[in-house]
């Protein structure tokens, strides 16, 4: 029995030999946590890319307060909530203070939750929550905390937006909504049946469905549904593999319908839209698109498609990622430290010019980061493509920031 | 509604042709050598990489002959190197060996073409739509996907019972003792059914590539049902596969077609019950939603009822 | 055996063992160690619940996780229960809580699975952990859809003055209940039931004629096992506060036969083993190269293949001569078959690495930085190098391995014949 008694310590001997000790404590880490394998890797990987791309530019630039290098270090998480927490324990023992996440509400709101109460147990070794795209209410309502801060417009700011624009359009009868069946895709659809009720309620919602989310391959089932039911617009909050095999599916089958999405831009979501042959048909909610005249962030875009274009020709997706990290350093050289609680303080209620040259802000009762909304459509006759389609994206309406403002239920323990 | 029936009908079928493409080779192996090939799926998965590899440099059409054969190729050295080793150790240690197969292709798969699904795209051949019907259209690909697989079956089924070497292995299915001692080359028997169903699930790899996205998670979707075919089948049973893939692939599509719920149903009868009832979520789940659970409810049933399955002959 | 073991002995390696769990963060104090550990601690009950299946019954279940997330889910809800009405009711008690689920699950499920053997009970439990994955996700009120159940530990009635807030005071109830999950799990083996569930194992038939139903004997062994798979999952529930649907899956079905099986699943130490070895290389070689699940898939076809007894096989395998002192006729035949394995090892590991610098990370450039080396991953002469290594050392492993065989054979004989005089 002793022999097996050794034999139990050696694993955990090499376990310390092994164990990534921190040794740049110079740098300011920022951890990427998100899908980087599974049905969300698309989306996961490219942001990946952003995250660097910025970080290198933030380098090359001379780094942060004195000349403190910052350092991206990725995690994968598999899109699952509990993973998320394994990954988040892991990027902290490395010395990582700063976590960035966006795919996957599930997942931010575990994230949301543990990091809330590691700071709470563990005081002076707090760890901030940087939310660049998942855009659950909940995270800015009965589950914001101090330590999360988002800066994408909650899922309720998007459909108001995008109702306040279907109400005019009057050609808009027969609606159907089609979502992924989690906390993000159940809070679009009610937002959606409520908002729309309120502003058209002439519209009859013929349709309400909700899909395992990055499950399914095959869309003509449910396009199948959508057909019988008449439906002339459809309503999707869905992303990743969802909306480019759904819109594809859209396409197989020859679907005539307008489309009102969140992330219909998102990876194989231009080709499929070509496919579909609906010219300026389909629209999306987004804090920006490739064809916003804005020289600075062009030649910021055109340098990243030259380092990660390739043959995907993916090319800049994250205005939110580019606010973040610009706010990020400039909140880092104002505390004159990389202290998160001093950080925080100074995000909390930042007021900021982007790189588009618009004013954003950042909104201290729930931390919700507001910016000009655009309306675009997808189709001909624009300056950049997308996936080398020929087909790119034309601003139908630009919505003030301070317009896009909603109240919030937020009640959030400010720490002194 | 009739537009729904027909291309729902349409679409099951597709799907459980596939299944079945699938369902063959692995009943085949089963039958013959007892072993449960848990990487049937990942040769699928194979199959369909190989393909889309191909196509990259010669086109789709070569990638039908080419990576079946070449799959088959390696399924034939799997079983001579590999599962020849594990046979002494007994059917649980095989067992484990395929299990362990099956992950290590996984790995390879994300390792040599990344994550990511890869673009396998429809052959430009055929890449239209075969027919509209009540302003719904039907991709060619489709329908060339469901006459492959119509002829594969048939084809199978000639050789099984039309040719000699068809004569030994359905022998072999019910009676693999007795053909060993007639004096046939048992071995050679088995490492060639081995590549020939490996060859056909990467058949089935070549076709469903294109159409149902190729990524390295499509051995995990599809693995579990193909085993709930070949189970409710009959294990042994060609003709059960047959049938149980057909059911399964129809019940599945139209399943998802269906948006009513037992609350639904009941509520004509005065019982309402919302989702705070006892239960609730239960009840208020449609028929779409549950969808998913189906076959393994059928499967769980036809292993307590009937352990032989729907045509089996042994049971396991 | 007596030398070694009389009854004081017996006791000693119990003590010896609370005293190892109690020292060892002050050993390995780091974060990430105190995390480690605290995972190992569940991972090692879970194995040695599904050993109780497989190695002791041999029954081979698919659908083991579902007991273990079962608990989970119980566990979490149970808290949050505690929680919301302020009752007395301390932590340390709640796993036990998520071991009852899996006790009440393992009995619903098993009377339905048990009635079979063989591989016709593998894809029942199969079918059985797929529809309750499956299920999962519809049943919203329970398992919480995609986000899951979150809970916290700190809101239950303090312990003897602890919250368990800090991750040190996690480990130590994790650690007792190791402790006594291994204990109790280990005297199972011993009574009579356990021996039964041996022979249920090797010989059914005979089983039958001595007088026992196989079935009951496989029915209460599955329970068993539920109870301290459920017990783990409520371990488990309580380290990360929150239980998805994703614990239930195919996932960690797979692992923990992957754990069980590589540690070896004829011996009670083998899971242990494999479960703190698979729960290493999980959190850390995951760190040094992104193709570590490959690597823990070749390992789990190599035990397959050449090992069954697994690595407890491999290393007890020398018990009878480190007994005996015959394990020196051994140390030459090793030390001489030691270069071709390290030879083998590296030369396999470079060949995976640098494939995969080529082929996953190929916009980070052509350097490479392996096991001490830096080479460029595109020269010919450093692939020539290490397919010369891989294949050379391969080749002289081949001509010793009939050497080293005899060196075994002897150095068993001898111990054997010592033991007779």
């Amino acid at each position: 029995m002793n022999f097996a008694k050794m034999m139990n310590g050696l694993p955990l001997a090499l376990a310390l030999v092994f164990s990534a000790v921190s040794v740049h404590a110079q740098n300011v880490k920022i951890a990427y946590i998100d899908p980087l394998s599974g049905g969300g890797a698309s989306v996961g990987e490219h942001g990946l890319k952003h995250l660097q791309f910025l970080v290198d530019a933030i380098n090359a630039k001379g780094g942060v307060i004195n000349g403190q290098k910052m350092e991206a270090v990725a995690y994968d998480n598999k899109g699952s909530p509990q993973e998320s927490l394994v990954q988040v324990q892991k990027a902290i023992d490395a010395g990582v203070r700063f976590i960035t996440q966006g795919n996957g509400s599930g997942a931010a709101i575990a994230i949301s939750e543990f990091i809330s109460k590691y700071n709470d147990r563990n005081p002076g070794k707090e760890v901030l929550y940087f939310n660049y795209s998942a855009v659950d209410p909940a995270l800015t309502n009965e589950k914001c905390s101090y330590w999360h801060f988002r800066w994408d417009a909650n899922s309720d700011i998007k459909m108001a937006a995008l109702t306040d624009f279907m109400k005019s359009r009057k050609e808009i009868k027969k609606v159907y909504i089609i979502g992924q069946d989690y906390s993000f895709g159940q809070a679009v659809r009610v937002a959606a049946v409520a908002m729309l009720k309120q502003k058209r309620p002439d519209i009859q919602v013929v349709g309400d469905e909700l899909h395992p989310l990055l499950k399914i391959t095959d869309f003509a089932p449910y396009v199948a549904k959508i057909k019988a039911s008449g439906a002339d617009s459809v309503i999707s909050g869905n992303w990743g593999n969802d909306i480019s095999l759904l819109l594809k599916a859209a396409a197989d089958s020859g679907l005539q319908a307008n489309w009102y999405t969140y992330y219909a831009g998102g990876s194989g979501g231009p080709t499929a839209i070509k496919q579909t042959g609906l010219d300026h048909r389909v629209f999306q909610i987004s804090e920006w698109h490739t064809n916003v005249p804005a020289p600075a962030m062009e030649a910021m875009t055109d340098a990243f498609l030259k380092k990660y274009g390739g043959e995907a020709a993916q090319g800049w997706w994250y205005m939110r990622m580019k606010n973040q990290m610009d706010m990020f350093v400039e909140a880092l050289n104002k505390a004159k430290s990389s202290d998160p609680k001093k950080v925080a303080a100074v995000l909390s209620d930042m007021k900021f010019k982007n790189i588009l040259g618009a004013d954003t802000f950042m909104r201290p009762s729930d931390h919700s980061f507001f910016q000009d909304m655009y309306i675009s459509s997808f189709g001909s006759g624009t300056k950049h493509d997308e996936e080398k389609t020929g087909w790119g994206w034309k601003t139908t309406t630009v919505i003030k920031g301070q317009d896009t403002v909603i109240p919030t239920s937020c009640k959030m323990n400010v720490p002194s | 509604m009739l537009e729904l029936i027909i291309f729902s009908t349409l679409n099951g079928l597709l799907y459980g042709l596939l299944l079945f493409l699938l369902a063959s080779g692995l009943t085949l192996i089963f039958s013959m050598m007892g072993v449960l090939n848990f990487a049937h799926a990942s040769f699928y998965m194979l199959g369909a990489y190989f393909g889309f590899q191909i196509s990259l440099y010669v086109g789709y059409w070569p990638g039908l002959i080419l990576a079946p054969l070449l799959v088959g190729g390696i399924g034939a050295l799997v079983e001579r190197y590999g599962l020849r080793t594990v046979h002494k150790h007994g059917h649980v240690a095989e067992l484990l060996f395929t299990f362990g197969l099956a992950f290590m292709i996984e790995e390879l798969v994300q390792m040599v073409w990344g994550k990511v699904p890869v673009d396998y795209r429809v052959p430009d051949l055929l890449n239209f739509s075969a027919f509209t019907l009540f302003s719904t259209t039907y991709p060619a690909f489709r329908m060339f996907m469901l006459i492959t697989s119509v002829v594969v079956f048939l084809g199978l089924l000639l050789l099984l019972t039309k040719t000699r070497v068809g004569l030994i292995i359905r022998a072999a299915l019910t009676h693999p003792n007795m053909v060993g001692m007639l004096g046939h080359n048992v071995p050679l028997v088995f490492m060639m059914v081995f590549g020939v169903g490996c060859g056909l699930a990467a058949l089935a790899g070549v076709i469903a590539g294109p159409a149902l996205v190729t990524q390295p998670a499509m051995a995990a979707s599809l693995g579990p049902i193909l085993f709930v075919v070949v189970v409710v089948g009959g294990l042994g049973s060609l003709q059960g596969a047959f049938i149980a893939a057909l059911l399964i692939g129809l019940v599945q599509t139209f399943a998802v077609a269906i948006n009513v719920s037992v609350a639904d149903i009941l509520a004509p009868l005065g019982i309402t019950l919302t989702r705070d009832s006892m239960g609730g979520d239960l009840w208020m789940a449609t028929v779409a939603q549950v969808a998913p659970i189906i076959p393994y409810l059928l499967l769980v049933l036809v292993l307590i009822f009937r352990p032989k399955g729907l045509m089996g002959y042994r049971e396991t | 055996m007596s030398e070694i073991v009389n009854k004081n002995g017996y006791w000693m390696q119990w003590v010896l063992a609370a005293l190892a769990l109690i020292a060892l963060p002050y050993v390995f104090s780091s974060g990430a160690a105190l995390t480690m550990m605290c995972l190992m601690g569940f991972a090692i009950i879970f194995s040695l619940s599904y050993n109780m299946l497989l190695g002791q019954t041999g029954i081979l279940s698919f659908g083991h996780a579902v007991y273990y997330g079962m608990g989970g889910f119980m566990t979490a809800h149970a808290l949050n229960v505690i929680a919301a009405g302020k009752l007395p009711i301390p932590l340390p008690v709640m796993p036990l809580v998520g071991g009852l689920a899996g006790l009440f699950f393992a009995m619903l499920f098993g009377w339905v699975s048990t009635k079979r053997a063989g591989t016709a009970f593998s894809m029942i439990s199969l079918g059985i952990g797929e529809l309750v994955a499956a299920c999962s996700l519809i049943l919203r009120g329970f398992f919480g859809g995609e986000g899951g159940i979150s809970t916290s530990r700190t809101d239950t009635m303090k312990f003897f003055g602890m919250n368990f807030g800090p991750q040190i005071q996690v480990y130590y109830l994790i650690a007792a209940w190791c402790l006594v999950c291994i204990a109790a799990m280990y005297l199972f083996t011993r009574t009579p039931l356990g021996r039964m569930c041996n022979a249920v194992r090797d010989n059914p038939e005979r089983a039958e004629f001595v007088g026992y139903s196989t079935q009951m004997v496989r029915f209460i062994a599955f329970c068993a096992s539920g109870f301290f798979a459920g017990v783990a999952g409520g371990l488990s529930a309580i380290h990360y506060e929150i239980v998805t649907s994703s614990v239930i899956g195919a996932g960690p079905s797979g692992y923990v036969l992957l754990m069980s099986y590589i540690g070896g699943i004829g011996f009670f130490i083998g899971p242990i083993i494999g479960a703190v070895l698979m729960t290493v290389l999980q959190i850390s070689l995951s760190d040094y190269t992104g193709a570590w699940m490959l690597y823990v898939g070749l390992m789990f076809v190599m035990v397959v293949m050449y090992a069954p007894g697994g690595l407890a096989g491999l290393l007890l395998m020398h018990k009878p001569m480190l007994m005996r002192g015959t394990l020196r006729r051994l140390l030459p035949a090793y030390g001489l078959a030691v270069v071709p394995v390290l030879m083998v090892t590296a030369g396999g590991v470079l060949v995976v690495e640098t494939c995969y610098h080529l082929l996953v990370k190929a916009s980070e450039g052509t350097a490479m930085n392996v096991l001490w080396l830096q080479y460029d991953a595109k020269s010919p002469w450093a692939w020539s190098a290490i397919v010369v290594l891989f294949v050379s050392g391969g080749m002289a492993l081949r001509k010793l391995s009939p050497y080293v065989a005899e060196a075994f054979h002897d150095a068993v004989q001898q111990a054997q014949s010592k033991g007779a005089q």
